[in-house]
């Protein structure tokens, strides 16, 4: 397995996995364009922005210098050894991207978008946010580009991730908590897309996942691969090949594609991607979209939603505000069907666990995102032998949820 | 003919402008949603909008969450809507329906099937808010073959080049988004709304309706007058919201209330004398 690995490797012509979507935004029969007709001359004109920017050598140059000296990449690949040998199993290495600005993954693509937004002389942002790091994230870059935010946020996550919500408002911007639904992050989209439509000429809306009518599920990823870009790199140089397994938590999977998409074509490298398996997906409650859902259209995209045999959209549930989403991205769908990505899931309660053991083994308090990702690390790696490479995307940190696990740990703060 | 070209042929020897109220099926429960569809042609529907509950109406303002959401709380299946429809052609065989939805629940019960059972119940037409033109293979073949119109959204963001794109394959008539905006939220001025019309009459023959911010008699009159039919929905389905009781479920005299101003509507669009 030693191969010279580049994100254009021999695998990568007609043969390749990389190479969606089509010229309608579908992986295979996921994703597309599902909007109402007022947006969709903006659709398209984000699009072309985007094609654009993408050939445009002075766009990536831009991208690049703000990566590196204001999101702080690349960010380090670290052995997590104490990890490691209390699983007794294959080596445990983390993708560092709680280090990014922000303390996660989200400055990638809010980095790359908002670029986008000035390129098309869009004067006001817009954001949906779950957790609140997207909310973060966008707001920051907002924040230092000058450009008015507004930050739509469930009223059900605005009280679990209180420290977020005022770091948005330090940042300037404007958080509008959603009443609707169960006041979560679908409720949160939904409210941008209304804000959207009303606001057509000026706003630029930043989706803060690999959700969402094309490009947005094709350019998050794209920002977001970075992340398996570089770490490819750095297990080359750490370790002198590629992992045997790479894992990362799913919501709507902007992480995960992230992570995973520079593996593709290379299927020596197990990829497994961890929902929310909630309370667990025997109760109904939970967000594991592909493990409990069917195909339908929601926000913009053909992909797996909770629903009911009615097609009426079922509220997710999830310790994990960020993972708490009834849908994921059309790409994971695809890639769920062709069986190239394996999804499993991990309970409220295993991630608890994960959390509270990252924290002691190796002095990183993980967000409780990753924290899922990490339980089923818990589980894989000691089935797996010890000169085997477990890769994961530990994608944000946990300040903001130490309220929340404090409550669940019986704690009062 | 189909009953929405035979309704806008009558109207148009009339010389006058259609009225299109909309109700949200099941809005609060279904019997009461039942008798408010069957009032509506004597209250001076010319054309009826029945919207189906969907969980996620993402171009739909407050008014129309409500509503929905007191639906769904109702129990309220897409078999249901189509069950509403059939009570109602048992008595009305010319008044045009037209059913508004979302994509998810026609997916969900089968697009062809929908389309099948939609036509055999009496529906004339669909409207399909997040279904653009780029996605309409999924749903326009099983329309056309059951002889149902697909009605198509042209916003002001439509410009002229991608106007015939839209209109392709559409049929019934055309329905003008008069804001960049959700429902129930504000209107649109008469500069803006006479600047627009013309721009869709070039682009098709069909008849064009002026919905998303037409709340009053005379901006339905001043509608009918620029366009061919005015839709008015957020602003009856405030009217029945105001008439439920603490439950939600109605208070005696709620239909009424909300067909007397189905009425009032009906006078302003009738009092506008088509000028071309």
């Amino acid at each position: 397995m030693n191969k010279a690995v580049s994100p254009q490797g021999p695998d990568a012509g007609r043969n390749s996995l990389r190479t969606g979507p089509n010229e309608r935004g579908r992986f295979g029969e996921f994703g597309g364009r599902f909007v109402a007709e007022t947006l969709m001359p903006l659709i398209l004109e984000v699009e072309r922005a985007y094609n654009e920017a993408k050939a445009d050598p002075a766009f990536q140059a831009d991208l690049d210098r703000h990566m590196t000296h204001y999101v702080g990449r690349p960010s380090p690949l670290w052995f997590a050894e104490r990890l490691t040998q209390h699983l007794g199993g294959a080596k445990v290495y983390f993708k560092r991207d709680e280090l990014n600005h922000t303390g996660s993954h989200k400055a990638n693509n809010c980095m790359g978008q908002i670029l986008l937004a000035r390129r098309m002389g869009k004067t006001r942002i817009i954001a949906e946010t779950g957790a609140g790091q997207h909310g973060v994230a966008t707001a920051t870059m907002c924040a230092l580009f000058g450009l008015p935010c507004t930050v739509y946020m469930g009223a059900t996550d605005v009280e679990r991730q209180a420290p977020n919500v005022f770091r948005m408002k330090l940042l300037g911007a404007e958080v509008k908590p959603v009443t609707s639904g169960a006041g979560t992050l679908k409720d949160a989209m939904n409210e941008a897309l209304r804000d959207w439509v009303a606001n057509v000429r000026d706003t630029y809306y930043l989706i803060g996942t690999v959700a969402g009518p094309h490009p947005y599920p094709m350019m998050v990823r794209d920002f977001q691969s970075v992340i398996g870009e570089e770490a490819k790199r750095q297990m080359q140089e750490a370790e002198g090949r590629l992992p045997d397994a790479a894992v990362a938590c799913i919501g709507g999977g902007s992480n995960a594609m992230g992570l995973f998409h520079p593996f593709l074509d290379d299927t020596s490298v197990r990829l497994i991607g961890v929902e929310a398996g909630g309370h667990g997906i025997e109760t109904g409650q939970h967000a594991a979209s592909l493990t409990g859902g069917r195909p339908g259209v929601l926000h913009g995209n053909r992909t797996y939603l909770l629903q009911d045999d009615d097609g009426q959209i079922i509220e997710a549930h999830s310790i994990s505000a960020g993972l708490d989403y009834p849908g994921i991205g059309p790409e994971h769908s695809w890639l769920h069907d062709i069986k190239r990505v394996e999804y499993v899931s991990a309970t409220d309660q295993e991630a608890l666990a994960a959390f509270q053991l990252c924290t002691r083994t190796e002095g990183i308090i993980p967000a409780l995102e990753p924290a899922h990702a990490l339980a089923h690390v818990t589980k894989l790696a000691p089935t797996m032998d010890k000169d085997q490479i477990v890769l994961m995307n530990l994608c944000g940190r946990g300040d903001k949820d130490i309220f929340t696990v404090a409550g669940h740990l019986g704690v009062k703060l | 003919m189909s009953r929405i070209a035979a309704r806008f042929a009558d109207l148009k020897r009339e010389g006058r402008g259609a009225l299109i109220p909309f109700l949200e099926a099941w809005d609060p429960d279904g019997p009461t949603s039942l008798a408010l569809l069957r009032g509506m042609p004597g209250a001076g529907a010319d054309l009826i909008e029945i919207g189906m509950p969907f969980t996620d109406p993402m171009a739909d303002g407050p008014i129309v969450q409500a509503a929905g959401k007191r639906a769904l709380d109702a129990g309220v299946k897409m078999a249901d809507v189509l069950g509403m429809v059939r009570s109602f052609r048992a008595e009305d065989d010319t008044t045009p329906i037209v059913l508004m939805g979302y994509l998810n629940p026609i997916l969900s019960y089968g697009p062809e099937r929908f389309c099948q059972d939609a036509a055999k119940v009496g529906v004339d037409g669909l409207i399909v808010v997040d279904l653009p033109t780029e996605e309409a293979d999924m749903l326009l073949p099983f329309v056309t073959a059951n002889g149902l119109d697909f009605i198509r959204l042209v916003a002001p963001t439509t410009d002229d080049a991608r106007l015939s794109h839209v209109l392709s394959g559409s049929s019934g008539f055309v329905y003008y988004v008069a804001i960049t905006g959700i429902t129930g939220t504000r209107s649109a001025s008469s500069d803006d709304l006479a600047g627009a019309i013309p721009r869709v009459r070039r682009a098709t023959d069909l008849p064009v309706a002026i919905g998303f911010g037409v709340r009053t008699p005379a901006q339905a009159a001043e509608a009918v007058r620029i366009a061919d039919a005015a839709v008015v929905g957020s602003a009856l389905l405030d009217t029945l919201a105001a008439n439920l009781d603490a439950q939600g479920r109605a208070k005696p005299g709620a239909v009424d209330k909300v067909l007397d101003q189905v009425r009032a509507l009906a006078e302003g669009v009738r009092s506008a004398k088509v000028t071309a």
